[in-house]
């Protein structure tokens, strides 16, 4: 069944965003393709939700008009929280709705030709290596119609390169605020690590609006070539309204690895997906993730690992709290293809309800089509156990606040593995104050 | 001050539906040391529960005070606070959350808010009964209870009772599984508690624990009720002659009330 879907934005209308913020024609021109190709395609079908009646695609305002930040001081409080306001020698990116408003990045990181900048200026500036890596390797525009549809209204973002031998030790931060209840966000997150190269990046969405009726389509690629290494560190919290399409998205070269600690605080409903295609021999990825639904919302969440090359290793942990008359699907996928010898496909989903009305589900799934492979699952939905909740009680501790040692004891050992202490910080506060 | 009393009146309890405790008696002082001894299956565990307020047990008649207050009515905290404590047969494993996170959220729940115990002062005092006990100060930050072997659990269960320091304490077989030397640490823990404002109920079924803490009161269990009453030499009189002698003086044929634990 396909219905008829008239966008808001026409192929005028792309085509002069393109000059406007002057993009390569290559650009340009993958923006037009897409935008043909999205009437052709199908929605993404997350397994055991349905999204027919969700709005993805109908919104009303493109790119909304905000202004720089000129100094770290002037940051909302909810995101001065997140980074170091005083630390001058930095590596920071903060975005404002669409606008690029903040950029710092060490000289030393600048000299060894590190890349950390919007995605406008990526393909300005850096258009051939851009071009390279952008929706060719991990995510293609055409493969449904949320990916064709952001293809075509990509407004925002940022691009991150390391070149082959360059060891990152400290962070790279990029914080996307949605400060304006109007904005739609089309944001598109590209790093990519060269030959033996190694990078932590770390990114926040934050809403500081209250609620927005509009809508997040997200998507993230990771590029490792070989013998490179990236952790990637995410918390989402978009306000109440936002209906969010996120997908990250990962591609790992022979002994690379790439590492992803996700925190999924949105407050409205979100289709989440995450992906490491271990291309190359010897190739890990690493999913840990927490989230919390409350209120109404629906949130589905499909972590896969795909296993091509030899003795590679994938490893899935989610956990996930859900309260009121929330739902939250977990879908954890281990696919090991034919010749995948030696590998290992490992995933753990675990959901704590704690209303009578939450609903939770955690679906492991192993394709596997070969024979010399190990592979395991766990996965458990329940409430707070009654018998621990007692015996902390017997200490003296009140029933809540035994309930609320359960709670941050179950997700702990997920945020624990973000690697930005600030961001680690904000995430258990948010957790805190959602599950109270 | 002196010490406090936990008094047990015609205590009645049941486990979904079915009757375990019979109607037992007993009184418990600061100062004292109890021990409740008896086979297994016999209602021992069941005691414990049911003073500290385990959801599972239901209490149909009988009462429980501490004090002159009705433990009953409290809620399973209010009991803690209160000043019992019940060192578990089985301590539940909780993820993600530290031993030293716990205890200081239990110290602190005692303390009340705005008189929380300063964080170099509980470090230290934990620091000082871990050694103690000869634990292994990593114990600390790990995860409560999780992946501790049977005598790591048993000594943790010690330590929280010398960092609560509870008027009446409850040891739950406290001594089951553990070799000779960790029963040896554990009894020191329990020895050094010890004094005129403590009380003390063991419940075990083996004399040997109490070869390291002597008792001034020994209780026999049958059936559901407290059967014997005597001084430690009727623990040494059991370990030597097992308990037929008592069903054969008190015409019990089966002792045991509840399945084997």
């Amino acid at each position: 069944m396909t219905t008829e879907i008239k966008l808001p934005f026409d192929k005028a209308f792309v085509s002069s965003f393109s000059s406007v913020v002057n993009e390569p024609a290559w650009f340009a021109e993958l923006r037009l393709k897409a935008l043909e190709q999205f009437e052709q395609l199908s929605m993404p079908k997350p397994d055991k939700t349905k999204i027919d009646k969700w709005n993805f695609t109908q919104f009303h305002q493109h790119t909304v008009k905000s202004t720089a930040y000129t100094s770290l001081a002037e940051l909302p409080n909810e995101v001065k929280a997140l980074v170091d306001v005083d630390a001058g020698n930095q590596n920071l990116y903060i975005q404002r709705n669409q606008t690029p408003a903040y950029l710092s990045l060490s000289d030393d990181l600048r000299n060894k030709g590190v890349i950390f900048t919007d995605i406008f200026t990526a393909a300005r500036e850096h258009g051939d290596l851009l071009k390279k890596y952008y929706m060719t390797q991990a995510i293609n525009a055409d493969e449904h119609k949320l990916t064709a549809l952001h293809a075509a209204l990509v407004n925002g973002g940022v691009f991150v390169y390391v070149p082959k031998n360059v060891e990152i030790t400290e962070p790279l931060q990029a914080v996307f605020v949605h400060d304006d209840a109007e904005a739609n966000l089309f944001n598109h997150v590209i790093v990519v690590a060269d030959d033996n190269s190694s990078l932590t990046y770390v990114e926040n969405y934050i809403s500081t609006v209250e609620e927005s009726n509009t809508l997040a389509n997200i998507l993230t690629e990771v590029i490792a070539t070989t013998n490179a290494r990236v952790q990637y560190g995410a918390v989402d919290n978009l306000a109440k309204g936002i209906t969010t399409y996120v997908n990250r998205r990962g591609v790992a070269g022979r002994d690379s690895e790439i590492d992803w600690a996700l925190g999924s605080m949105n407050e409205g409903n979100t289709i989440s997906e995450n992906t490491t295609n271990l291309l190359g021999d010897g190739a890990k990825g690493d999913t840990k993730m927490v989230v919390v639904g409350r209120g109404e919302q629906t949130q589905n969440f499909t972590t896969t690992v795909v296993h091509y090359g030899k003795h590679t290793q994938g490893n899935i942990l989610n956990h996930g709290v859900v309260k009121e008359s929330a739902t939250t699907i977990f879908n954890g996928i281990g696919k090991i293809e034919h010749g995948a010898s030696k590998s290992d496909a490992e995933q753990t989903s675990r959901v704590l309800m704690l209303s009578e009305k939450a609903r939770g589900d955690a679906n492991p799934i192993l394709l596997i089509d070969e024979d010399d492979v190990m592979a395991g699952h766990a996965a458990s939905v329940g409430r707070v156990d009654p018998v621990q909740l007692y015996y902390l009680m017997s200490r003296g501790i009140p029933q809540t606040e035994a309930e609320r040692l359960v709670i941050h004891g179950f997700l702990a050992p997920v945020v624990n593995q973000l690697p930005v202490e600030k961001v680690k910080k904000q995430l258990t506060e948010v957790i805190e104050r959602k599950v109270r | 001050m002196a010490g406090s009393t936990l008094t047990i009146k015609d205590l009645h309890v049941a486990i979904d539906g079915k009757e375990i405790l019979k109607g037992v008696n007993l009184e418990i002082k600061g100062g004292e040391i109890h021990a409740i001894m008896g086979p297994n299956g016999t209602g021992k565990s069941t005691l414990s529960s049911a003073i500290m307020g385990h959801p599972k047990y239901e209490v149909t008649s009988g009462s429980i005070t501490l004090d002159g207050q009705d433990v009953l009515e409290m809620e399973v905290d209010e009991r803690a606070r209160a000043g019992l404590f019940l060192a578990m047969q089985y301590p539940s494993e909780i993820n993600g959350v530290t031993n030293a996170d716990f205890l200081r959220s239990a110290i602190n729940a005692r303390r009340g808010e705005g008189n929380e115990v300063s964080l170099m002062k509980f470090i230290r005092q934990m620091d000082k009964q871990m050694e103690y006990l000869e634990m292994d100060l990593d114990m600390a930050q790990r995860y409560l209870n999780e992946g501790f072997s049977g005598g790591e659990k048993k000594r943790n269960e010690i330590l929280q009772l010398m960092m609560l320091e509870p008027k009446i304490a409850i040891l739950d077989e406290i001594d089951s599984g553990l070799d000779i030397d960790a029963l040896k640490v554990v009894s020191k823990g329990v020895n050094q508690m010890r004094n005129e404002d403590f009380g003390c109920l063991i419940i075990t079924h083996y004399q040997r624990l109490l070869n390291y803490i002597t008792p001034d009161y020994v209780h026999v269990m049958m059936q559901g009720r407290i059967v014997k009453n005597g001084g430690p030499e009727l623990a040494q009189r059991l370990e030597a002659e097992g308990y037929d002698w008592i069903k054969q003086e008190l015409g019990i044929e089966e002792e045991t009330v509840e399945q084997e634990a």
